[in-house]
């Protein structure tokens, strides 16, 4: 990968004021992640910490129901702080104490992300400030005090839609006067380089896992790897070590909303062209003039209208395939895993356990299908309930 | 040729393309040239303008929500043309280009008569974006600098067109000034201009040694104020820092 680039995707357009602690980086991530005492530490955290490795488990009631391919749920639900996001911010986080900062900020949509730091930042004893949307800090009240437990200072941000992408915008911009001694935990896969190949390589733990997991379970790889898609983070998490096992499908099922053919998606590569924003070039939702999208999602998590740069790269060379998933099929989904498996997936992770309900009818019984299940959802309990118009007393 | 000559201290004064609306800042626009500004940079308005202060990003949202385009800009820009060769710059973000197609953006930018296009998110390792599209129809690429960027200014001046738009750190000093443009020296003689918030005309002071002054967000400030009855006040505001 030159210059930060997949294919023509990645890249690094921000103000010319970052560049100098991009760089800084850049070197430092170099250095420690090919470092054995780092990826020492980083192991210990993973492992004592947040619970890892996390379990494979055979999900036998909703194969015998789909009576297709073999169901795997890879349980990232069952990390510390009940996601996949651990993963990229203990090691984040180890990355910023070891080039000498003191002080995390990052960006939240539903809260995940922000909960995932400042329990790295509470651990490690660093500062940590958290930008989240005005919008979803009242949609997710709780996890906002969730966070505020944590130590950590939750501003509210009022820019523009109010939600996600402003998130991101402003802890930019709050990067942009404090670098010294402030390190920015990117949330996904997205961001400048070399963001999106670092955060790739933190979360690769998870089809590292996959693979060695099946190997012991089954003796052979999985047919098909299915994870749900915003910026992509636990998507490239379960793809990475499979890129380069060609006859392993990757799908990729990204937040449909209220429809693809509505405006109320964020369906990035169904709907969207290649533009710049958020210092990559990759695909984005938005309108002829290059003004971003304002995009829609039940799921906060995957309300993004753009996506990692090595996700538009692994589409356009037709490596992974990317599908819509609407809120009607997610919820669906929802539910449906709850009572037949007994468990409760977070409401991003639907989309994908959507999908294979779709396709697991198309594959062979001797064929597995492996579904990232990328965070639980008890967060998303009381959002269902509204959907379906049940009221829940607190 | 797209470098600037300036005979003595420029003053180039910003406002955003559409607030209050296109109407005004073609009012605006005349007014400052007519007021002695001696060359006008004007933002085109982006959805997520990453680089900008709160009092910038509600200017970019009031013009957005007016339907502000930049094909409104172009004809503006176009209609301003037919009296005043006043240096116009347009100040936007990567994505506005590059969706728009740069060709087609260079194009219109050098009908419309646009002399210089700073694009924030395009820092000198990116350049390439857009640099030999804006060569080929002679559109000077402005490069900014920063004090955090004080070792990379003549890498970053080294070859560019224009001039060199030196963002200062919130203390500005003349030697801090004075450092910078010697920095840049090294590999360019272009103009530095330097953005900076002039509430007075004796704010120059430190920065004497520079070749212009771009007006940071003041005249967007008034706007904000008095909206679509800003067209006096800005002309008043420039007259006086005109020294």
């Amino acid at each position: 990968m030159a210059n930060g680039r997949f294919g023509e995707y990645g890249g690094q357009y921000v103000p010319e004021m970052l560049m100098t602690v991009l760089h800084e980086l850049e070197k430092a991530y170099n250095h420690y992640k090919n470092d054995a005492a780092f990826q020492a530490e980083l192991k210990d955290l993973l492992n004592n910490f947040a619970n890892r490795p996390s379990s494979l488990y055979f999900a036998e009631k909703m194969t015998r129901d789909l009576g297709g391919a073999k169901i795997y749920l890879k349980r990232e639900d069952l990390n510390h702080t009940g996601s996949h996001k651990i993963n990229n911010v203990l090691g984040q986080t180890l990355l910023a104490k070891k080039m000498g900062k003191t002080r995390v900020i990052a960006e939240t949509g539903a809260g995940q992300h922000g909960v995932a730091t400042a329990t790295a930042a509470a651990l490690m004893g660093l500062e940590c400030e958290v930008f989240m949307g005005k919008e979803d800090t009242e949609r997710q009240a709780l996890n906002v005090f969730r966070m505020e437990l944590l130590g950590a200072k939750v501003h509210p941000v009022t820019s523009g839609t109010m939600t996600l992408k402003d998130a991101v915008n402003e802890t930019l911009r709050e990067w942009v006067t404090r670098m010294d001694d402030t390190h920015y935990v990117i949330g996904s896969v997205v961001g400048p380089h070399p963001f999106p190949a670092m955060v790739h390589d933190f979360h690769r733990v998870i089809s590292q896992e996959i693979k060695a997991q099946l190997q012991v379970a089954e003796g052979k790889l999985p047919s098909a790897v299915i994870a749900c898609v915003g910026g992509g983070s636990n998507a490239m998490g379960a793809f990475s070590d499979f890129i380069g096992d060609k006859d392993v499908k990757l799908i990729g099922c990204e937040a449909a909303g209220y429809g693809v053919d509505t405006p109320k998606t964020a369906a990035t590569i169904t709907v969207g062209t290649v533009g710049i924003m958020h210092g990559m070039k990759s695909y984005f939702c938005q309108d002829e003039y290059g003004q971003i999208a304002p995009v829609y999602s039940i799921s906060a998590g995957l309300d993004y209208p753009g996506i990692g740069p090595e996700h538009s790269y692994l589409n356009d060379i037709g490596r992974a395939e990317y599908v819509p998933v609407t809120d009607d099929e997610a919820v669906s989904a929802f539910e449906y895993l709850a009572r037949t498996e007994g468990i409760i997936p977070a409401i991003e992770s639907s989309h994908a356990v959507a999908h294979a309900r779709k396709i697991a009818g198309q594959f062979g019984k001797d064929e597995i299908i492996v579904i990232n299940l990328s965070g639980r959802g008890d967060k998303d309990v009381a959002a269902i309930a509204r959907y379906k118009g049940v009221t829940v007393n607190e | 040729m797209s470098n600037f000559n300036f005979h003595k201290k420029a003053l180039i004064p910003f406002i955003t393309g559409g607030d209050p609306d296109i109407e005004t800042t073609e009012k605006l626009t005349l007014a400052m040239i007519e007021a002695g500004a001696d060359m006008i940079k004007i933002g085109v308005p982006f959805s997520d303008p990453v680089a900008e202060s709160v009092t910038v990003q509600k200017a970019s949202e009031r013009a957005l929500a007016n339907g502000c385009t930049v094909d409104k800009l172009f004809e503006m820009v176009k209609n301003i043309r037919k009296n005043h060769a006043t240096p116009i710059i347009f100040m936007t973000y990567t994505n506005l280009i590059f969706v728009y197609g740069k060709e087609k953006f260079m194009k219109n930018c050098q009908e419309a008569g646009i002399n210089g296009l700073v694009v924030p998110d395009l820092p000198f390792e990116e350049k390439q974006e857009l640099d030999p599209t804006c060569r080929k129809f002679g559109i000077a690429l402005i490069p900014l600098v920063f004090p955090s960027s004080k070792e990379r200014a003549s890498m970053i001046a080294n070859g560019a067109e224009g001039f060199v738009y030196y963002i200062p750190s919130p203390a500005i000093t003349k030697t801090e000034v004075e450092n910078v443009i010697s920095e840049i020296r090294k590999t360019s003689q272009l103009p530095v201009v330097i953005s900076y918030n002039l509430k007075s005309p004796a704010d120059v002071a430190p920065l004497a040694a520079a070749n212009g002054i771009i007006i940071d967000s003041a005249v967007v400030e008034i706007i904000a104020k008095h909206r679509q009855k800003a067209v006096p006040h800005v002309a008043e505001y420039v007259r006086r820092m005109k020294i």
